[in-house]
């Protein structure tokens, strides 16, 4: 999501490559392309401001390593400068059970589908009996998305349809989900401007009612200027836990995680990367920063996968590959792990030097078809390809809406898949993985 | 509905009172100095403006400032506006046949003018999640028909969760007419049993509200697509206005929203939501210069009537705080 402030920052940087050291006449002119690359990126003038002078104290008068270009130096240290903003470590939730959790933001930030997500996240990590409580009475049909919602992720649900009170819902609310024994109630609230004085007494009354543990502003990700204003409006009016950032699966370049931290001081808690309820995870400023920097993201794909694939299938994968023994129905299964990880897009974007990259144009929809196509298979000839005559391809071509010529792509491209397999299989790994090497050495920063 | 003006003057005062706030009055009777300059540049950002824009109007007043350092905060404000009313020439939008006095209607070249009279003119909403485009659906469509025109909603929202009933029950709540299925149906034959319900009733309008999708998502692009091509079997000219709406409070995102929904969809308009918070919408100057797309309404508060014309020179006139 950041790839265009990547850009601008390595090109800002560009010319500093190659220069004996830091003075501060040649800082200055990168320093400025890095302050406009942050505005442009959304960033808070202030926070652009400050941000550059504190990179600027630290860069100038100080020695330039041996052996690092002065470049990649002024790179390392806006990275710790980028961790420390974002702020170190991960912000854990309160311990406390059942967890109160009170969710609030503007209009369409995306407040109730993050209650959903929410829930169902931290299903997994241990609490049993999630339960959400409808507090927006003022979008036509909010209540029946929360409905849908919590229904469709099991998650306890409570609403007044026909009340007004909104303090007197959620306590209401909560004496349900205590008597369901539940361990996490989330709060879902309407969109309020942090200007509408009436709504934000409002919800100052619902907090005094409830006494969350957690009271956490979903914003989107792509917001403007404006976020500071809001973040700060409602920590002043509410004392925030957290922020949930959203949308974050969009190209947005995401200044506003930088300005509401920096200015507010409250964590960012977790973010949202994709409409599916899954695509939502824990925020991890140095990763994030990692990011920024075009660094890749590989601890969230590696914790991705770990959370969404059977560890026992992915080790009988990994030993069929390893004797060569791999055939059409374990490629269809490892197709749907991979799938369980999210969209291709947000899988590249956690790549080293990936992030920048689009997914070419129609590549998940070849994904479909090639999984139309083993499917279209019995199950004998997914596990003996060889099976496979003039006949059975035009049946299979026929059965997946598919045409004959696709099929035989794809039955070669399998071949020569096997063929590399059993490559390894026998002693030509060693190339094969000095040849990797030899690409891993072109990376990015080999400074740092 | 024409006094709907008194409402956008109104709507942007909070943003006059928040620029004024920020530049410490520096538009009143004082005089320009070096300090209030860099105040200049900051609230021109936190507009979020954008660096170019905010780059021309600086240069503008610092020119000025050198050959009159007797230069005022008032005659400041208005050079700053008169940048921002040229950058936004010709950005006005106008719905021929639409929700404009008669008077007021403009170029008869605009998209809507070509329609036979016999269909309907569609306009298709469109744009990111939670922009506020089932809201502005709801009141584009009261607008119309405050306006005397006949007008029915497609609720084309069939993937978000209770889309169609937010749809549905803005549609009980102002009287509109609406075609709508279940979540989960398919969104372009919504918009074609929708096409030709607003025919057979011979409505004026037909408003087309779309699921709200990032514009990093090819597929949700193709669907959209797909309810053009439908669109298209009833009335090739159809749709005769594309809108991307847009959060007024996003930053130099929105740009990037336009122009990935521009390139792949044809956009042929802007409406921009949410300024009635603090936000300056600034952004939409940077859509303009960049895609050309006019502007045709903000949103300017909750009620169905704070959907209101654009009109740059009243824009330009709330954003520095200046009075007629």
């Amino acid at each position: 999501m950041f790839e265009s402030l990547t850009d601008k920052l390595s090109s800002a940087l560009r010319n500093l490559r190659g220069v004996g050291q830091l003075t501060e006449a040649n800082m200055a002119a990168a320093l400025q392309e890095v302050r406009t690359a942050l505005l442009g990126a959304d960033v808070h003038f202030k926070v652009a401001r400050e941000f550059v002078e504190r990179v600027q104290s630290q860069c100038v008068g100080q020695e330039v390593l041996k052996g690092v270009a002065p470049g990649q130096q002024v790179v390392k240290i806006i990275h710790d400068e980028l961790v420390r903003l974002l702020g170190e470590g991960s912000a854990a939730l309160s311990p406390a059970r059942p967890l109160k959790v009170l969710m609030v933001g503007l209009h369409g930030s995306g407040k109730t589908t993050t209650t959903a997500k929410l829930g169902k996240l931290l299903r997994k990590r241990g609490y049993n009996t999630p339960f959400a409580v409808a507090c927006d009475v003022y979008r036509p049909a909010a209540i029946d998305q929360l409905e849908i919602l919590a229904k469709q992720e099991d998650i306890g649900f409570y609403a007044d349809r026909v009340s007004k009170d909104v303090p007197a819902i959620a306590a209401a609310g909560l004496a349900a989900a205590l008597a369901a024994n539940a361990d996490l109630i989330l709060f879902d609230t309407a969109g309020r401007l942090q200007i509408d004085h009436d709504l934000i007494e409002e919800v100052k009354k619902l907090s005094a009612r409830i006494q969350p543990d957690e009271v956490l502003l979903v914003a989107d990700g792509a917001l403007g200027q404006e976020a500071v204003n809001v973040a700060k409006a409602f920590h002043d009016a509410l004392a925030l836990t957290g922020l949930i950032l959203t949308k974050l699966d969009g190209d947005a370049r995401g200044g506003a995680a930088l300005s509401i931290k920096s200015i507010t001081g409250v964590p960012i808690k977790f973010v949202g990367t994709g409409e599916k309820t899954g695509e939502f995870d824990t925020f991890y400023p140095d990763r994030l920063a990692s990011r920024i920097l075009g660094m890749g993201d590989v601890v969230s794909l590696v914790e991705k996968a770990q959370e969404n694939i059977d560890q026992k299938e992915a080790e009988r994968m990994a030993e069929k590959m390893r004797k060569a023994d791999f055939n059409l129905e374990d490629f269809l299964a490892q197709m749907q792990q991979v799938k369980k990880l999210g969209s291709m897009q947000s899988i590249m974007g956690m790549m080293p030097g990936m992030s920048g990259m689009q997914v070419p144009e129609g590549a998940e929809k070849q994904m479909a078809r090639t999984e139309a196509i083993i499917q279209s298979m019995t199950i004998q000839e997914r596990r003996k390809p060889e099976l496979l005559n003039g006949n059975r391809r035009k049946r299979i071509a026929d059965g997946s809406g598919t045409k004959i010529a696709e099929v035989n792509a794809l039955m070669k491209q399998f071949q020569q898949m096997q063929q590399m397999m059993k490559m390894m299989k026998g002693g030509g790994a060693k190339k094969m993985m000095r040849q990797l090497e030899a690409m891993k050495g072109k990376g990015r920063f080999p400074g740092m | 509905m024409f006094g709907l003006f008194k409402k956008f003057k109104s709507g942007l005062a909070k943003t006059v009172a928040a620029i004024a706030a920020k530049t410490h009055g520096l538009f009143g009777g004082r005089k320009i100095d070096a300090a209030s300059l860099e105040e200049l540049e900051e609230a021109l950002y936190t507009a979020d403006f954008g660096v170019e824009t905010t780059a021309e109007i600086l240069k503008e007043i610092k020119e000025a400032y050198r050959q009159d350092p007797g230069l005022q905060g008032k005659q400041a404000a208005e050079l700053g506006a008169a940048v921002l009313r040229r950058v936004l020439a010709g950005s006005e939008g106008v719905l021929a046949g639409g929700a404009r006095p008669p008077g007021a209607l403009g170029s008869e070249n605009a998209p809507g003018g070509r329609v036979p009279p016999s269909n309907p003119t569609v306009i298709a909403l469109i744009g990111v999640n939670g922009s506020g485009k089932t809201t502005t659906s709801a009141k584009l469509g009261w607008l119309l028909k405050q306006d005397g025109r006949g007008v029915t909603l497609a609720a084309c929202d069939t993937f978000r969760a209770a889309a169609v009933e937010q749809l549905k029950s803005w549609a009980t709540r102002l009287d509109l007419e609406i075609v709508a299925s279940h979540t989960g149906a398919d969104s372009a034959a919504v918009a074609f049993d929708a096409w030709q319900a607003a025919k057979a009733r011979h409505r004026d309008f037909l408003i087309v509200d779309t699921a709200g999708r990032l514009h990093t998502k090819s597929n949700l692009m193709d669907e959209l697509a797909k309810i053009r091509r439908v669109l298209q079997k009833n009335d090739p000219t159809a749709p005769h206005h594309a809108w991307l709406v847009v959060d007024g409070s996003l930053g130099s995102n929105s740009i990037e929203q336009a122009r990935v929904f521009h390139k792949s969809f044809g956009l042929t308009g802007l409406v921009v939501t949410k300024l009635d918070g603090t936000s300056r919408g600034g952004a939409i100057v940077g859509i303009w210069r960049e895609l050309r797309l006019p502007i045709y309404f903000l949103g300017l508060g909750e009620q169905p009537e704070d959907l209101q014309p654009f009109n740059a020179a009243n824009y330009a006139r709330a954003v520095f705080g200046l009075d007629d």
